[in-house]
């Protein structure tokens, strides 16, 4: 299916003779335990490159960097990656993590690269100039998701929980102290368990309006399950990390949940579109983060297109990079955040993600 | 045909011994400029990978100790690993700016201490009991750490101290070019060179020297401590720890010290796996690479120091060849244990002992005619 | 620490914590009675019980549990049953003729059993992980797709079966959690009474207790080792569809976190004995539902490895000491 890249002989050290011969690399799972989160943004960034490379005389090439979502494996395959020339820009790391353990690598080089979903606040503060991110941090979703529970669901009560992991935590952290004394309590499950009885207890007996999950899709599915088995009917409120066609296999259970993130509906023509052109491409509804992936890959293909052929030009285009992408105005701040991130609210009906209005 | 090799290896005169083995440590050293054609991974940095593959032969070791030459099946040893690590991270980066020099026998002596504290009261159960207790050690390390904000938590940290540079930054002592292997010609790819010894982020061949030198430093005392005292009487509590009492081993006191010795190696490799690593989160140390260490020293033959050299080099390597294979590692790696198991199951390298011990009892059951499977079983 | 919460929350915490405490328990027999004969760890029996829930989830699918009710879901939810008992007992057989029986044969030393045991756990469960790919070269996935979707949880079962909830003195427990507790000791009863009583389970414990007397009495060990796997993959089969009666997910990497647990809960009952695997399972299942409402769901397996090595330093072979053939020293 995705035939490109695993045989790399040919680019190894030789360095690139053609300006024409350019590649991307994507860095982040493709096997193994966190291949779920990885397939979207695979997916989403080659169809940025088979669109680009559809009517192109210099076709581009998408490598995969299978990290399986270690920072263990995250160095050497870094390394591997500035080694190649010709790869001039990186559509990842996909999670935090390995960003932190492959960044400073990233950075020592200036291979440019653009992250569709590694969300912690902390990596922007390490001073790399390689570093972007295409989606909004931990620190601009928990806010709104926490004005939406205020003010939008005017929840008196909220029950927060979140799974151990840094996107979970982070955002959860943020939610709880933005929420401040409506929060009736909190309670942290670990991923890869699957049964969550004694949190069911302690929200079944906190009674609370809405319960606040940090946390991705697998868990959610299973934890809003055995929250209404054990008769709790307040709403759910989840982020973006839980935005996946997956999370509908709850069925009754997830209705009426509500999605926050930093993503434009598909109402809009744009996007609309892409899912269009995705669900043609693939066969399945675009997953969490496949739409930042392949904003992400555009930027660096729009650089390609204008003639770019080394990392250095690469980096410059992509730090004064300001076009309106699928999912937002893409524009970075000094920092290799985006510049401009707008939080919506989606809302779980009929067996449906339906976007609800952007959260002010 | 292998011992008609190997005798005429040992008798060769001591000099033209310590060449070889000279020479084979050279080899070694430079592997990674070499970057021999079919030995070179590639996709992923070769460096990189014999790095990780130095770290896991400095693992499987220690581990060897324990349950090699001791005989505890420990299910845990990635805690000590990470007791190491998180010691180096702490004292270099997240709460202290030690140098590095200093931190690492810190964290070595703390994975020490944490040996002897778990050891004291769980060593007096039985074997198997043993397995499962050191695993929850390795579990609670892990879980401790990802549920702890003083220690990281979950977001792991992140600029960890890496060794002094020899040599002025950015250019070292000299430079010594990489080998490129192209179409049938060897040429010296003077755009990829390593600077001798700037320990810089995107060369690992540093860090592969040090973690190299670190294993042949182990393999030394290893070969001493097994010729000792020690090693007679680990041995004696392996083979019958009531007999070795009798005779007057105290076997409680060497099995802590077996475990503190192991735990001590496992410090070291988590430390210097920190520093190259420059990051470290809980992901790091899963219970999986606790079965994968002892996946290592089994397949390799455990109390047999080269064959756990090579079931490391096979455990680490292998994956990181095959790449390519992708959604099939795994799989494999799984039939490769399977296939080992059966096809050869005193491991690729038994000591010298068991083959002898194995020989014995094969001629004592031919003169009993079979029989008696079970017992040997157990042993 | 939550008292407040954690008292008056007790029954409630108690009851959810005995039924996942139950199922460990099922799961912990398969690994009790292999180390009770043969003094290994069958580390690839947490793979018997995934595939397990595999079998449950597939047979609810394919006769379509969402839409029926009364007898007709009784008959699905049954033939569920029998499906992951079969599939698991399979599992189990062919996981000791492949990755024991060579070993045993030939003598082999215990560790190197556990390394075969780990390889035969990895392959099972990447098995289970590639059926999509699988499925593709046999190109049945056109037919199949539902079935092998790869996905990080697989929940087609969700909403299939109602979970009524009812209130005694006060306490709202759910008829699953009652079911689920039920049945797990229902089956651990039948199963004591058939090892202690009928001709099959003395060959058991006999060779459990001395594998060469009992060869000599005219017991077959081979033919003894094969039921004993086969019983703790009937068993781990029950306890797969329990679990997914309760908690309706599975995946292919769901079986090594519950295994370990399920081990746990053997050695702390005491390895080898059966009513111990029962006890440990229940202990284990209600000291960590006890221990997150006082600490932190967070601390779950930390409490559940704290506990066992409590236990172990007082009573070092578990609560009620290893006993499969009743007299072992």
């Amino acid at each position: 299916m995705t035939a490109c890249g695993t045989t790399k002989e040919d680019g190894k050290g030789g360095g690139s003779d053609a300006a024409c011969d350019l590649k991307l690399a994507f860095f982040g799972p493709e096997t193994g335990d966190a291949a779920g989160l990885g397939k979207p943004i695979i997916q989403g960034a080659k169809l940025a490159v088979d669109q680009y490379n559809a009517d192109a005389d210099c076709k581009v090439e998408l490598v995969k960097y299978d990290s399986q979502g270690s920072p263990d494996a995250a160095p050497g395959l870094a390394r591997d990656v500035v080694g190649d020339e010709s790869i001039i820009g990186v559509v990842g790391p996909a999670f935090s993590g390995e960003s932190a353990a492959a960044g400073p690598i990233f950075a020592d080089v200036g291979v440019p690269t653009i992250t569709p979903s590694a969300t912690n606040p902390t990596l922007a503060d390490n001073g790399w100039d390689t570093f972007h991110r295409a989606l909004g941090n931990d620190a601009t979703q928990g806010p709104a998701a926490a004005r939406y529970i205020k003010d939008t669901l005017k929840a008196a009560s909220v029950f927060v929980i979140d799974d151990a992991s840094e996107y979970g935590a982070g955002l959860a952290g943020i939610v709880e102290k933005d929420l401040g004394d409506a929060v009736k309590g909190t309670d942290t499950i670990q991923q890869k368990q699957t049964d969550f009885s004694a949190t069911v207890t302690k929200v079944t007996s906190a009674k609370p309006d809405a319960v606040f999950f940090g946390g991705y899709y697998a868990e959610a599915t299973l934890l809003i399950g055995q929250l209404r088995d054990g008769g709790w009917d307040g709403t759910f409120v989840v982020a973006d990390g839980v935005k996946d066609p997956a999370f509908l296999d709850a069925k009754d259970a997830a209705e009426g949940t509500i999605i926050t993130c930093p993503c434009i509906p598909d109402t809009d023509p744009a996007v609309a579109q892409f899912a269009k052109d995705y669900e043609a491409a693939f066969g399945e509804a675009p997953g969490t983060y496949a739409a930042e992936s392949y904003d992400a890959a555009n930027i660096f293909l729009d650089g390609i297109g204008d003639g770019i052929d080394n990392r250095e030009d690469m980096l410059k285009f992509v730090n004064d990079y300001d076009e309106k992408g699928i999912t937002k105005q893409l524009k970075f701040d000094d920092k290799g955040e985006p510049a401009d991130v707008h939080v919506y609210a989606y809302t779980v009906k009929d067996g449906a993600i339906v976007p609800e209005g952007e959260i002010k | 045909m292998n011992t008609g090799l190997k005798s005429k290896v040992t008798s060769l005169p001591k000099p033209v011994k310590i060449l070889i083995w000279l020479l084979l440590a050279l080899l070694a050293y430079a592997l990674p400029l070499l970057e021999p054609p079919i030995l070179s991974t590639p996709d992923s940095d070769f460096a990189s990978v014999l790095f990780t593959v130095s770290i896991y032969c400095l693992v499987a070791l220690g581990l060897n100790i324990v349950v090699g030459y001791a005989g505890l099946l420990d299910l845990g040893y990635v805690g000590f690993y990470a007791i190491g690590a998180y010691t180096v991270a702490i004292l270099t980066s997240f709460h202290a700016s030690w140098p590095l020099l200093l931190a690492i026998p810190v964290g070595v002596v703390a994975a020490m201490v944490s040996g002897i504290i778990l050891g004291a009261p769980t060593l007096r159960v039985r074997g198997d009991y043993l397995a499962i207790v050191t695993l929850g050690f390795g579990e609670i390390i892990r879980l401790v750490v990802l549920n702890t904000e003083w220690l990281g938590a979950s977001k792991g940290i992140n600029n960890i101290g890496r060794p002094p540079n020899v040599g002025d930054a950015p250019d070292g002592l000299f430079e010594l070019p990489h080998l490129f292997w192209g179409n049938g010609t060897v040429l010296l790819d003077t755009k990829d060179t390593t600077k001798f010894l700037i320990f810089g982020y995107s060369d690992a061949v540093p860090f592969y020297w040090v973690a190299l030198t670190a294993v042949i430093v182990v393999l030394f005392a290893d070969r001493l401590i097994k010729n000792s005292r020690v090693g007679r009487a680990w041995e004696a509590t392996r083979e019958d720890e009531d007999a070795a009492e009798l005779m007057g081993v105290p076997t409680f006191k060497f099995k802590l010290l077996a475990f503190a010795t192991g735990a001590f190696v496992g410090g070291l490799a988590g430390g210097l796996f920190a520093t190259q690593q420059s990051f470290i989160n809980p992901q790091s140390f899963l219970l999986l690479f606790s079965i994968l260490y002892l996946a290592a020293v089994v397949v390799g033959g455990q109390g047999n120091r080269w064959g756990v050299l090579i079931g490391a080099f096979l455990v680490a390597y292998l994956p990181e060849r095959f790449r390519g294979f992708e959604d099939f590692r795994v799989l494999a790696f799984g039939l490769a244990l399977v296939l080992l198991a059966t096809l050869r199951p005193q491991g690729l390298l038994p000591p010298r002992r068991t083959v002898r011990a194995k020989q014995l009892e094969q001629e004592l059951d031919e003169l009993e005619e079979g029989a008696g499977g079970e017992e040997t079983a157990r042993a | 620490m939550n008292f407040d919460f954690f008292f008056s929350n007790l029954p409630e915490l108690t009851i959810t914590g005995l039924a996942f405490g139950a199922i460990y328990a099922l799961i912990a027999l398969g690994y009790t009675m292999v180390y009770g004969v043969l003094q290994l760890i069958n580390f690839a029996h947490s793979e018997v019980f995934m595939y397990g829930t595999f079998a449950t989830l597939w047979v609810v699918m394919a006769l379509g549990a969402a839409d029926a009710d009364g007898v007709q879901l009784i008959a699905i939810l049954i033939a569920a049953l029998l499906a992951a008992m079969a599939l698991s007992a399979l599992i189990a057989l062919a996981l000791e003729r492949v990755a024991y029986r060579p070993l045993i044969k030939r003598d082999a030393p215990r560790l190197i059993a556990l390394i075969s045991a780990i390889g035969a756990s990895f392959v099972l469960a990447e098995l289970m992980g590639l059926r999509d790919r699988i499925a593709g070269w046999l190109h049945l996935d056109d037919n199949l797709s539902e079935y092998v979707r790869k996905a990080k949880i697989n929940n087609s079962m969700a909403g299939a079966i109602e979970k009524p909830r009812f209130e005694v003195a006060g306490v709202s427990i759910s008829s699953i959690d009652v079911i689920v507790i039920v049945a797990a000791i229902g089956m651990m009863i039948l199963l004591d009474q058939f090892v202690r009583r009928s001709r099959l389970g003395k060959g058991i414990r006999a060779t459990a207790q001395d594998p060469e007397t009992a060869a000599l009495m005219g017991v077959n060990p081979t033919r003894t080792i094969q039921y004993t796997f086969l019983i703790g993959g009937l068993m781990a089969g029950v306890a797969a569809f329990l679990y997914m009666l309760k908690l309706d997910a599975t995946n292919y990497q769901v079986g090594f976190l519950l295994g370990v647990k399920a081990f746990t809960a053997a050695v702390l009952g005491g390895i080898g004995n059966l009513r111990g695997a029962l006890l440990g399972g229940l202990v284990l299942g209600v000291a960590e539902n006890w221990g997150q409402a006082l600490i932190g769901s967070q601390w779950r397996d930390v409490i559940a490895f704290v506990l066992l090595v409590l236990i172990l330093l007082v009573r070092p072979t578990g609560l009620l000491g290893e006993s499969l053939g009743k007299a072992r020293a």
